[in-house]
C-alpha cells in the first residue's frame, strides 16, 4: 500500500496506527481502545501474571460483563462456573486499573451496545475486543475486529497488534429501501449473495445511498454481521449523522477538542478514486425481509419464498450441506416460509437490542397479544437501553403483548446464560447466529429483523411484516 | 509456545462444509478461566448424544481416529465465534493440524498461536486427503519442506514466512512486540499532540 495516491478509509485508518514494522515482516498496528468481557480474557490476565507482565495501558480498555450474566435476577449468578468468570473479570480489572461497568451499573450491558452508547467507539479509531462482533463498530468508520485471547493477552500487554493489511472490498447499495425492507434484510440478503466465507481476507466497506440513509443504528447492524460474510471488519464512511449521533456522550470529545475531532473524523471517508479489490453493486429495490431456512447465515431467502430442495444444489457438497441442514431445523423442501410455526421469539443481541429496535417492536405489538402457543422475550442491550424503554413507556406496550422484559445482557443469542431453547424448539430470534446448537442444543434458529420477529410473535408464525395489520 | 516442526499419523475425515466454532467447542464450555482441559469436550453435540453417552459412529471416536492428530475438514472451516476455545480444544484432543480449502480468519490466526498448523489447499487435492483419510492412510506433514505426504500424494503448502518460523521456533510474541516499546512509546507521544481528545482521561 502506497502512502501517495487515492486511499480507501480503511487504508486511512490503517497507515494512520502503523507503529512499524517487526523484524519478521509483521506490521505492529496501535489500538486506541479494546473492549474486554469475561469470557475471553480471563485466560489473557493469567498470562500476563505468568510473565509478569503490566498492562501497558489501562486507561484504554473498558471492561464489562455480558456473555454469561442472567437477565432476571441480577443478585445472584446461579452458575458456580459463570460466576466464577464474572468475578474473575472484576477482580482483574480492579488489578489491574481498568475500568469496569459491573452488574449493578445502569451503563453496564453488550459490549458492542456500550462503546458506542458511551461515545467511546470514535470515527478513524482502531478498536479490537475478543469477540467477533467486534465489527459493529466499523459503523463508525472505526476499524473494529475480533481477536484471540492471546491477541487479548498481546494488546494488554503493548497496546499493540500483529497485523498485515487486509484486502479492501466495497458493497454499495443503492436506491430507496422497499416498505417493510431495513438494515437487518439487507445484511442477511448480502450474506446470502456472497456467502459465509465471500469476505474472507477482507474489509468490508459498505456504501452507497441506501447505507448512508440509514441511522446508526441501522449501521450497526449492518457492521455487525460483517463477519457472517467472513470479513475481518466492516465499515461505513462516518458523516453528520455519526458525529452527531456522538456528540455529548460520557466519552465524546470534550468541546475543547471537538471542532479537530470533526475536522479530522471529515478527512476519513475514502477518495473517489480510491482502489477497491472487489466490488459489488446491488439495487436495493431487488430486496425483500428476509429469513435464514438452515443453520450458516447464508441460508438465507426471501419471507415470501420457500424452503429450498436439496436437489436443486449445484454441487454435491451444498446438496449434503442442505440436507443436513434440514434435517437440523426440521423442515421439508418447498414449505413456504410463512407456513412455518414457532415456539419461541428472541429480540435482543448486538446485532438488534437497541432503542431503535424497541420502538419497532413496540409500535408492532401494541394494542395486541402474541400468539398463546409462542414464548417471546425482549432483551435490551444495555441498562441505559432499558431504562430509556421504560422511559417512553416502551416496556408497558411490550409486557401488555405479553413479551417477557428482561435485564441487559448477550442472553438467548449465544445461551450462555440460563435463556437457552430446548431440544426441537423452534424461535424467531434478531441475533446474529444460526449455527447448529448455538441457542441450545437441538434448538432451531430462524434470523429475521425486528420487525419481522415482532409480527411473528403476534401470529405465531413466521410473518411478512408488509402483510401485516 | 510449543513448536511444530513435522507431524505423522492418522488423519479423521470431517467432510462438512463450514464447520463453526459453536460447532467446535459450544458456548458450555466457554465458562472456564484456562486454557486446557476442553479435549474431552471438542465437537461435543457431534460426539455425545442428549445424555452424554459417546456416539458411537461419529469419526472421532472410532479407533483409530480418537488417536487423531490431524483433521481434514470441508470448506470455510472455524467460522463463526473469535473463541480461543477452540484450538485450545483441538489442541488438548491431539489435533496439531487441521487441512481444509479455506479458514475463518479469526480462527486462522488462533491456531498459530497455539502451535496448530492450518493448511489450505485447493478443492482437488482436499478431496483427495479426505479419501486417504477415510482410507485410514498414514499422512505426513513436513512444515520446513511444506509438504503433505499420504499414500501416493506429495502436496505442496503456502504459509507465510513469519508464520511459519514462530511455529518452528515455538516464539512469545508478546515477547517480541515488547522489543519495539521505544516505537510505541514514541508513537504514542506523537498522537498525544496530533489527537489530544484519543488521550482524554474520563
Amino acid at each position: 500500500m502506497s502512502n501517495q495516491g487515492p486511499k480507501t478509509l480503511f487504508d486511512k485508518i490503517w497507515s494512520e496506527h502503523l507503529v512499524g514494522q517487526r523484524e519478521d515482516g509483521t506490521n505492529l498496528l496501535y489500538i486506541d481502545r479494546h473492549l474486554v468481557h469475561e469470557v475471553t480474557s480471563p485466560q489473557a490476565f493469567e498470562g500476563l501474571k505468568i510473565s509478569n507482565r503490566p498492562v501497558h495501558r489501562p486507561e484504554a480498555t473498558i471492561a464489562v460483563a455480558d456473555h454469561n450474566v442472567p437477565t432476571i435476577n441480577r443478585q445472584n449468578i446461579e452458575d458456580p462456573q459463570s460466576k466464577i468468570q464474572v468475578e474473575t473479570l472484576a477482580k482483574n480489572t480492579k488489578e489491574h486499573g481498568i475500568q469496569y461497568f459491573d452488574l449493578m451499573d445502569q451503563r453496564q450491558g453488550i459490549v458492542h451496545i456500550i462503546g458506542p452508547e458511551q461515545g467511546i467507539t470514535q470515527p478513524g479509531m482502531t478498536i479490537v475486543c475478543g469477540d467477533s462482533h467486534t465489527s459493529t463498530h466499523g459503523a463508525f468508520g472505526a476499524l473494529a475486529f475480533g481477536i484471540g485471547t492471546s491477541e487479548v493477552e498481546h494488546v494488554l500487554a503493548t497496546q499493540t497488534i500483529v497485523q498485515n493489511p487486509a484486502k479492501n472490498m466495497r458493497i454499495s447499495v443503492n436506491g430507496e429501501l422497499p416498505f417493510g425492507v431495513n438494515s437487518k434484510d439487507l445484511i442477511l440478503y448480502i450474506i446470502g449473495k456472497i456467502g459465509t466465507a465471500g469476505g474472507t481476507g477482507h474489509v468490508i466497506e459498505y456504501a452507497g445511498s441506501s447505507i448512508m440513509g440509514l441511522s446508526m443504528e441501522g449501521r450497526m447492524t449492518i457492521c455487525n454481521m460483517s463477519i457472517e460474510a467472513g470479513a475481518r471488519a466492516g465499515l461505513i464512511s462516518p458523516d453528520q449523522t455519526t458525529f452527531n449521533y456522538i456528540k455529548g456522550r460520557p466519552y465524546a470529545p470534550g468541546t475543547e477538542h471537538w471542532d479537530q475531532a470533526v475536522e479530522y473524523w471529515s478527512s476519513l471517508p475514502s477518495d473517489n478514486d480510491a482502489n477497491y479489490d472487489h466490488e459489488i453493486v446491488i439495487d436495493s429495490s431487488e430486496i425483500d425481509p428476509m429469513v435464514t431456512w438452515g443453520t450458516s447465515p447464508e441460508d438465507v431467502v426471501s419471507v415470501k419464498g420457500t424452503v429450498p430442495n436439496p436437489s436443486s444444489a449445484k454441487t454435491e457438497n451444498k446438496k449434503k450441506s442442505i440436507e443436513r441442514s434440514l434435517e437440523y431445523m426440521g423442515l421439508k423442501p418447498g414449505t413456504k416460509i410463512t407456513d412455518i410455526k414457532l415456539d419461541k421469539i428472541f429480540i435482543g443481541s448486538c446485532t438488534n437490542g437497541r432503542i431503535e429496535d424497541l420502538r419497532k417492536v413496540a409500535f408492532i405489538v401494541k394494542d395486541k397479544k402474541i400468539a398463546s402457543h409462542v414464548q417471546a422475550m425482549i432483551v435490551p442491550g444495555s441498562g441505559l437501553v432499558k431504562k430509556q424503554a421504560e422511559e417512553e413507556g416502551i416496556d408497558k406496550i411490550l409486557k401488555d403483548a405479553g413479551f417477557e422484559w428482561r435485564e441487559a445482557g448477550c442472553s438467548m443469542c449465544l445461551g450462555m446464560n440460563p435463556d437457552q431453547l430446548k431440544p426441537g424448539e423452534r424461535c424467531a430470534s434478531t441475533s446474529n447466529r444460526n449455527f447448529e446448537g448455538r441457542q441450545g442444543r437441538g434448538g432451531r434458529t430462524h434470523l429475521m429483523s425486528p420487525e419481522l420477529a415482532a409480527a411473528s410473535a403476534i401470529t405465531g408464525n413466521i410473518s411478512d411484516i408488509r402483510d401485516f395489520t | 509456545m510449543d513448536k511444530f516442526h513435522s507431524l505423522k499419523g492418522i488423519a479423521a475425515p470431517l467432510p462438512i462444509v463450514n464447520i463453526d466454532t459453536d460447532m467446535i467447542i459450544p458456548k458450555q464450555f466457554l465458562k472456564t478461566i484456562k486454557r486446557t482441559g476442553l479435549g474431552v469436550s471438542l465437537f461435543y453435540e457431534m460426539r455425545y448424544d442428549n445424555d452424554g453417552n459417546l456416539i458411537k459412529d461419529f469419526v472421532l471416536n472410532t479407533s483409530p481416529y480418537d488417536q487423531s492428530k490431524i483433521l481434514v475438514a470441508g470448506d470455510n472451516f472455524g467460522c463463526g465465534s473469535s473463541r480461543e476455545h477452540a484450538p485450545w480444544s483441538l489442541k488438548d484432543f491431539g489435533i496439531r493440524s487441521v487441512i481444509s480449502t479455506s479458514f475463518a480468519d479469526i480462527f486462522y490466526n488462533n491456531c498459530f498461536q497455539n502451535g496448530i498448523l492450518p493448511i489450505v489447499v485447493s478443492t482437488e487435492n482436499l478431496d483427495q486427503l479426505m479419501t486417504a483419510a477415510k482410507n485410514q492412510i498414514e499422512f505426513t506433514i513436513d512444515l520446513p519442506e511444506q509438504i503433505i505426504k499420504a499414500g501416493n500424494h506429495s502436496i505442496n503448502f503456502e504459509i507465510e514466512e513469519f508464520r511459519k518460523e514462530r511455529l518452528l521456533q515455538g516464539l512469545d510474541d508478546i515477547g517480541i512486540t515488547l522489543g519495539y516499546q521505544d516505537k510505541i512509546n514514541a508513537y504514542e507521544e506523537d498522537k498525544k499532540n496530533k489527537k489530544p481528545w484519543l488521550f482524554k482521561k474520563n
